[in-house]
């Protein structure tokens, strides 16, 4: 088997073969479920009706979809400038920290509140990300970077909600007190989707797609990531470039943090129930789009519905939550390993 | 001070040990030329395999756990190959991916030995005073033997070459992809081995997240060494110390616990950047994380 290359691959071929690399990786899962002495056809059917089958469940998939949406448009810029951020979590949850610390402590008259805590969120995940495009010029990997860092988030929200933040009115469970109502996010009746989060992640995917394909700096970006080489030649420097996808990134997974605290928990709480694994998906979602911030419009609420799935698997199956790590895992690996097929033909026999 | 010291060894021994072998696995893998992110979903699974084994037959065969985490850890690598060099995907993504699918799988598979004993652990052997797992022992041997099949044997440097210039190692009639496929499955078993050692020998039960990070440690911990094996036994026991410090002084001082848990991911990064600078990242196999096709370069 041999590949020969594409001069230039249609739209077409790759829509195609990410239709087709997502079929293979469902099929995979599906055979992991046997395994685990589940019908597939009852987890999949279990999936598909909770979500998309009736309105709780879309809304349940919209509320998932916010961070998506935020961080996969960060992301999908990030890896056109081959800039490997794995840390959203990390990065989503300082934006959380920053965001609760802004509604906790900082005295605003009202209509400020909101904004302040959402430029805090900003401002926590696109410091930590900041941190990682550091560590970069000193030669340390990103990927491993930025993985390190999520770590590091997690016992410093751990630390702060069960000791200097720990809330008065607590009793077994840790979490920070209950903001004051200015610091709520308005849902759409009876949901948790926070519109204003929604309508800030759309608007962001649209803006990002737009630096990208028409400003100055989008050009120097994807030349950076495509050809190295001719970047530096050009005198366009990776390392700002990198430092600046960072920020935009990293602020982005903070936006995401700051939506979920001002939206859906109205205080700080542990890690895990921050993020439901949103900076691990976004990837996908990221991947996914083919790095293009707008795409991720459709791919983030695709994604929203496995995360969302995995939910209802946890409650109607009873299977752990870690199903959705398979599903994430198995599309992730098909999508980059069917790639290939993208921009290249495949011919049988020896050369 | 003596005593404390003296306590500590055995535990910083024991949390080195998967680390050392987790480490020698990607170094095998990384000196072909492959990064595998993925280590630590490849322990979860090695554990998960070696388990399931030795609990499903309290009578049964240790050497069939291990060697059940071994093909563990050598399959869920087998699809890391199959997409990094077959299929020429990126390997760090494809790692990542891998670590997703191990974790998820090992969590997914395992409920259904959550909570349940093992009565055939692995006895500790009594060396010079000192209880050590066989597994210890076994990997400061798998340590030297690498170490020396690496410098001293021809195919040690086949494996090499394919790392440095595997155009090169082409020309001179090298299956190049063989060679990688190889060095990343042998990579898996060494891990799927790790995972093993904390099932059947540092726990005996079986909980979700055993690995709890470890094997992303073990992956840095291959820079911080410089790919070298016998710099490997030295970086694990010195990662071993601290977690073990941590233990010991989580109770006693001041500082909240939350810090202690940071600590090996702070030090890992400080690790890393220290051997940034240092140029360390100088020594990595030249051909490093690129996919190999032939006629381009």
């Amino acid at each position: 088997m041999r590949f020969v290359p594409l001069a230039a691959p249609s739209a077409t071929r790759a829509a195609l073969v990410t239709l087709g690399s997502v079929v293979v990786a469902l099929l995979l899962c599906a055979l992991v479920f046997v395994l685990a002495g589940q019908s597939p056809a009852e987890v999949y059917s279990t999936m598909l009706r909770g979500t998309l089958g009736e309105a709780g469940g879309l809304a349940e998939v919209g509320r998932r979809t916010i961070p998506l949406l935020l961080i996969g448009a960060g992301l999908a810029l990030a890896f056109r400038a081959q800039f490997f951020n794995i840390g959203a979590e990390g990065q989503l949850l300082l934006g959380a920290v920053l965001a609760a610390g802004t509604a906790l402590f900082v005295p605003l008259p009202g209509p400020l509140l909101l904004p302040a805590m959402f430029a805090g969120g900003f401002l926590g995940g696109g410091l930590w990300a900041l941190l990682a495009a550091g560590l970069r010029r000193l030669n340390v990997n990103e990927i491993l970077s930025t993985l390190m860092l999520n770590y590091v988030a997690v016992a410093l929200v751990t630390y702060l909600i069960a000791g200097p933040w720990k809330g008065k009115d607590v009793r077994g469970y840790i979490y920070t007190d209950t903001f004051v109502p200015a610091g709520w996010l308005p849902t759409l009746g009876g949901t948790q989707v926070h519109w204003p989060t929604l309508g800030l992640g759309v608007a962001l995917a649209l803006g990002l797609q737009w630096l990208l394909s028409r400003s100055t700096f989008g050009y120097a970006l994807r030349v950076v990531g495509e050809n190295p080489g001719a970047a530096r030649y050009a005198g366009l420097s990776s390392a700002r470039v990198a430092t600046l996808v960072a920020l935009l990134t990293g602020g982005l997974a903070g936006l995401a943090g700051a939506g979920e605290v001002a939206g859906i928990h109205h205080r700080l709480l542990e890690a895990g129930q921050v993020s439901l694994g949103y900076g691990f998906t976004a990837v996908i979602v990221a991947w996914l789009a083919r790095g293009h911030p707008a795409l991720c419009l459709v791919t983030a609420p695709l994604m929203g519905v496995i995360l969302a799935g995995g939910d209802l698997l946890k409650i109607d199956l009873n299977l752990p939550y870690r199903v959705v790590d398979i599903f994430s895992g198995v599309i992730l690996l098909c999508l980059i390993a069917g790639e290939v097929f993208v921009r290249h033909r495949v011919v049988w026999g020896r050369a | 001070m003596d005593n404390a010291l003296l306590d500590t060894l055995p535990r910083a021994l024991a949390v080195g040990t998967p680390l050392l072998l987790a480490c020698l696995g990607a170094i095998l893998n990384e000196r072909a030329g492959v990064v595998n992110l993925g280590l630590e979903g490849v322990m979860a699974v090695g554990a998960l395999a070696a388990f399931a084994v030795a609990a499903s037959a309290p009578d049964a065969n240790l050497w069939l756990a291990v060697g059940a985490a071994l093909l563990a850890g050598a399959a869920l690598a087998g699809l890391h190959a199959l997409a990094t060099v077959t299929l020429r995907a990126n390997q760090f993504v494809s790692g990542l991916a891998l670590a997703l699918i191990g974790t998820g799988a090992a969590g997914l598979l395992g409920k259904r030995f959550e909570g349940l004993p093992l009565f055939n652990k692995v006895p500790d052997w009594t060396v010079g005073g000192f209880a050590l797992s066989p597994f210890t022992l076994a990997a400061l041997g798998l340590a030297a033997l690498l170490a020396f099949w690496l410098a001293a044997t021809r195919t040690g440097l086949t494996l090499r070459s394919v790392g440095e210039n595997p155009a090169a190692a082409d020309v001179l009639g090298v299956n190049v992809g063989l060679v990688r496929v190889l060095a990343v499955l042998g990579g898996g078993a060494l891990a799927g081995l790790a995972g093993a050692f904390l099932a059947l020998s540092y726990r005996s039960s079986w909980a979700d997240n055993m690995t709890a990070g470890l094997g992303w440690i073990a992956v840095a911990l291959v820079i911080f060494v410089g790919w070298r094996p016998l710099r490997a036994v030295a970086g694990a026991l010195f990662f071993g110390l601290l977690y073990a410090l941590q233990f010991r002084l989580q109770g006693v001082s001041a500082v909240p616990s939350e810090v202690w848990s940071a600590m090996p991911f702070v030090l890992v990064l400080v690790v890393l950047a220290v051997a940034g600078v240092r140029g360390q990242a100088g020594d990595a196999p030249a051909a490093l994380g690129r996919p190999y096709v032939r006629g381009e370069r």
